[in-house]
Order: structure tokens, then sequence, then C-alpha cells
């Protein structure tokens, strides 16, 4: 790459940074060029996060027709899937997935609640709901 | 607060985190330099390994790679700390900044609210520099940004503490010791041969065969839920290999960079010619990340084997690449 074809995209994806690559400088030297961004990146970068955002509305979604507890709304809200909430809180998975049933999510005791929500970077009252 | 720490952007946050701790302590090292002679370069499909029920695509070393493979190749004197509790972990870091230390942290891109919402995904190997701090803020040199930054303490403390893969456990390390000045032509000569080595590796998941078995599994995609699983998956490829700190072809413009200033460094004209060739490589792999972008948008037809081909095309590339490499090294060694 030419330090000239250096794509300045201007990617919403990079929030007003620039990021770092390496291209070929006038002297044939490789050299370290800010970018605006590449469509590219911001194609594949926003494909992730959609998808992770589809995932959490689905779930929202579920939680409004009674099938999900507020748990899976956070835990997709806050790019986590069990495997990760899992890690995250200490509990196992059967447990996690467990607690993703409004039943099993409604008597919870505060304890179990609050290391959800601090695993979740999120207040008690908000892991109670799905807003 | 150590006397004037500079400030350098980069492309990786390792490398980028290594070149400026050495800097400043008056081993001059750029970026390239550091990721090369650690010999970080590398290729990596791991299908058993799924974050978000995508599969593992490295095309560089696992992480710490770097900071390890500088301490031993360059003799450094470090220390490395982790902590059970969060507040010892703080702590200890507010000492080792008030007696003027400039301490390098693992943290996890989800938790630092100064990174671009975007892309603060759970990964928990991220690197950067404290070099002071003022009441409940750190100041933050990030390789990735072009300046530095500040992290309120709560902050820092969640992401050095964050769980999951990776788990950084409060690890902060720094130089105990001044490094010392090195022979450049011996540790890159050790450098190449270890590159060279891992990439024609004869193991299925790393290097050239790698990438074959990638461009297999890639041609294998269902299609019957209309693509849409395919695309995710090409997705994940192509954000390992562009977005994800790399500089741009999956690193490969980065050590050709390397490959450049060790030519200028040691004489060893070679290796000049084997730079170009490794940025005409880096080109067919944007080619890759652009192709594979437009299959995704739907503006091309999604077709894998198309995909697979080209990886394929890159496998053999770099094959006579390395191979390249590695004769180029023996000849030097001798």
């Amino acid at each position: 790459m030419r330090e000239r074809d250096v794509p300045q995209e201007g990617n919403r994806t990079l929030a007003g940074h620039r990021k770092a690559v390496y291209a070929i400088a006038e002297d044939g030297k490789l050299r370290l060029v800010p970018s605006r961004g590449w469509e590219v990146e911001e194609i594949v970068t926003r494909q992730a996060v959609e998808d992770l955002e589809k995932r959490a509305m689905e779930a929202r979604a579920r939680v409004l027709s009674g099938e999900s507890s507020p748990l899976e709304y956070h835990m997709y809200r806050a790019r986590m899937d069990v495997e990760l909430l899992s890690q995250t809180t200490g509990l196992w998975r059967w447990r996690v997935r467990r607690h993703l049933k409004p039943k099993a999510f409604a008597r919870l005791p505060p304890a179990l609640k609050r290391r959800y929500a601090e695993a979740l970077g999120i207040s008690v009252e908000a892991l109670g709901k799905a807003d | 607060m150590p006397e004037a720490f500079v400030h350098a952007h980069a492309s990786h946050c390792e490398s980028g985190v290594m070149s400026s701790l050495l800097r400043h302590h008056g081993l001059p090292i750029s970026e390239a330099m550091a990721f090369g002679l650690a010999s970080a370069l590398s290729f990596a499909y791991l299908p058993f390994v799924r974050i978000n029920g995508l599969p593992l695509v490295s095309y560089r070393m696992p992480p710490r790679a770097v900071i390890k493979g500088l301490e031993r190749s360059l003799g450094l004197a470090m220390r490395f700390e982790t902590f059970r509790s969060p507040s010892a972990g703080m702590e200890r870091l507010d000492a080792l900044l008030d007696s003027g230390n400039l301490v390098g942290l693992q943290t996890s891109v989800f938790w630092l609210p100064y990174f671009p919402p975007d892309l603060r995904f759970h990964f928990n190997a991220h690197n950067v520099l404290a070099y002071g701090r003022e009441r409940d803020e750190y100041l933050i040199s990030d390789p990735v940004g072009e300046t530095t930054v500040r992290c309120a303490r709560a902050d820092l403390e969640r992401a050095r503490f964050a769980k999951g893969a990776l788990a950084p456990k409060g690890l902060l390390y720094f130089l105990t010791k001044a490094p010392a000045a090195p022979d450049w032509a011996h540790l890159g000569r050790r450098a190449l041969a270890r590159t060279a080595r891992i990439m024609l590796a004869p193991l299925p998941f790393v290097g050239v065969l790698g990438m074959r078995m990638l461009a297999r599994r890639i041609e294998r995609l269902p299609l019957a839920d209309g693509g849409e699983s395919a695309r995710l998956y090409v997705g994940n490829i192509v954000r390992m290999q562009e977005e994800i700190g790399t500089g741009g072809g999956g690193f490969r413009f980065l050590y050709a960079s390397f490959l450049q200033e060790l030519a200028a460094k040691t004489g060893y004209a070679a290796l000049e010619g084997l730079a170009s060739r490794l940025v005409e490589i880096g080109d067919r792999w944007r080619e890759f990340a652009l192709a594979s972008a437009r299959m995704i948008r739907g503006r091309d037809a999604l077709s894998p084997a198309v995909l697979a081909a080209r990886l394929r095309a890159l496998a053999a590339d770099e094959r006579l690449f390395f191979q390249n490499l590695h004769s180029a090294q023996r000849a030097w060694a001798r």
C-alpha cells in the first residue's frame, strides 16, 4: 500500500479517532500513516455490532412476551454470551442459563442479582427491566 | 512522574507499549522492530476456540508474545505482577507511579470508556501504559490512540480486573533496569528463523497450512440460511485482519517495515527485496478483505469458492515468501 492510497474514509466506527497503518512513502520506505478508516473495516465492524444488537432486540421481544428474563436482554446488551457471563460471575453455565427464564429469575436472591448487576456494569434496578 | 514521557502512535497495542517503554528507558526501538524481533507475525485458525460462536482467526502470535519475546531476546530486567484483589492491584499501581515508574497494564477493551463504542468488545488482552496520575484520574498512553488519554480510577480498575478468557488479573509490568544496546544482526537472524519456522510448520492450524484449512472451511460454509451465517463467518476473518490493530493487511505491512529497518540497521540488503515482496502480499490480503466486504454488503454475490481460492493463492504466496525468507536467513548466518 502506498501512502497516498491509505484510505481516509471517515469511518463512524472510529468515532473521530485515527488508527495507524503502515504504507510506502515517496522514498520507498514504509512508515506509519494515520488513517480515518476504510469502508471495509466499517462494514465488518458494524456487522459484528449489529449482530449483537439484533440478539439483544430479539431477547427484549422475548422478555416482553414473558419467555425470557431481563437478564438475557442485559447479557446481550453488554456484548456477552452465556459462556462469558458465567465466567464473569463465577456461576455455572447451567445456572446462568436457568436464570434466563423468567420464573427462576423472579426467585433470585438479592445477592445473586447484585452479582449479575455488578458483572454487567448496571444497577440492580436496571437489571429487573428490559429497557 | 517520569520525566518527559513521550507518547507514540502505533498500530498494535503490544508492540506499541514495548516500543514506548524501551524508548523511555533509553533504547530507541520502533514498533515494527519490537514486533519483528519478538517473532510476533503468524497465522492461526483455531476452530475449537469460539468467540460469540465464531472461530478464532489470528494473524499474529498469542497475546503477551511480544512482551515475553522481547524480555527473552533483549535480556530485559522486567517485573510482572498480578493480584488477587483489585484494591491491592490499584494500590500497587499508585505506589509505582508515585515513585516515577512507567507501568504497562493489561486491560479489557470493553471497560475502557475512552475507546470508540463500536470497537468495545470483550477482548481482555489490550495493553496500555500508565505514566502518571492526578487525583482520581490516571494518565494513560494507549498506543493505538493518537494522543494520551485520562481514565477514571473505577473504570481502570474494572478494565484491569475483567474476567473471562485471557483475564488480566490486574497484570502490571515495568522495567527494573535500563536495557543494554543489543546486537541487532544476531537477534534479527534468530527472529527471522523463528517466524519462518512457525509459518511453515507442519501443523494443521498454524501458518500456511492454517490458511489452507481455513480456505477449506470457507468452501464448505452452509448457504441454506440465505448466507447470513456465512457472511458473519467471513466478516469475522476480515475483522481480525484489518480492524483489530494490525497496521493493515494482517500485520504484513508492519512486518515488512521490520524487514526494511533490519536491512538498514545491519546492511544485509537481501531483506530489502523481501520487504517489497511482503508489501505486495499485504496488498493481496487487502484485496481479499475488500472482496469479502463487498459480498457481506451484497454488492457482489456471496461466493465462498471465490474467497477460498483467494485464500489458497495467498497461502501459496506466503509459502514461497517464507521459504525465501528462510534461505535468506541461512545465507546470512554463514
